[in-house]
């Protein structure tokens, strides 16, 4: 199976938890977000306290957790969105 | 359009972008950082967003809002950075030939701000601590066992 580099970003209080706003992480392609998200929870200490199904965005769109992700794309982890 | 700004929102600005003669109706929301005494008192709430996502999406929202109401104009600000209490946190101004696109325009593009732009807030409390709250002001919680 070929392997993919995807950009992790995390934001307010998910990069507090996560130690960093932003990370490179190797996944096996065809992923998922929900693999990604499996991914993270695995490589990055803190991120054992994020939620199992996070509010993820993939290259700045809203995405659901089954959406593919490929090699080179971006990956958000989004806490509760508070605008406004 | 610069829809994120670190400074005050000038609502006269908005309102000179959305001007046009064919435009009688003209609405405008502002949300403004309210205290919370219950809860020890919020001086402020400091505004962070993932900026080029929320860019994006005020233009997408924008884009949803010029195709349900053709002849309405949109203008938005949201501001980051820290917002003390009373001032405005997000202006957005509509104007359309009659009332009642401007009212629905108005209200169609808050609501899809509160529920897509990916902008965070914390709370600062009058004692000195700063907390991130959810969409509804309440304590943020994460955390599969549910820890704040």
């Amino acid at each position: 199976m070929a392997t993919g580099t995807v950009q992790v970003r995390f934001f307010a209080r998910y990069a507090e938890l996560a130690g960093c706003e932003t990370t490179s992480l190797s996944v096996p392609v065809p992923a998922t977000v929900a693999d990604v998200v499996r991914r993270v929870r695995e490589a990055i200490p803190g991120a054992v306290a994020l939620p199992e199904r996070p509010l993820a965005a993939v290259n700045m769109r809203h995405v659901k957790l089954d959406s593919p992700v490929g090699d080179g794309d971006e990956v958000a982890f989004l806490p509760p969105v508070a605008g406004g | 359009m610069t829809f994120l700004t670190k400074d005050p929102i000038s609502v006269g600005a908005l309102l000179a972008e959305v001007a046009a003669p064919h435009c009688g109706g003209t609405c405008v929301f502002l949300g403004t950082v309210r205290d919370a005494p219950q809860d020890g008192g919020v001086t402020g709430i400091e505004y962070t967003a993932y900026e080029a996502m929320a860019v994006a999406e005020f233009d997408r929202l924008l884009a949803e809002a010029r195709r349900r109401w053709p002849e309405a104009r949109l203008a938005i600000r949201h501001r980051l950075g820290l917002v003390p209490t009373e001032e405005a946190s997000i202006a957005i101004a509509a104007a359309a030939p009659h009332r009642a696109a401007a009212f629905e325009a108005c209200r169609y593009v808050i609501e899809e701000v509160k529920k897509r732009l990916p902008i965070w807030k914390k709370e600062l409390r009058a004692d000195g601590t700063a907390l991130w709250v959810d969409p509804e002001g309440r304590p943020a919680v994460v955390g599969p066992e549910g820890t704040p």
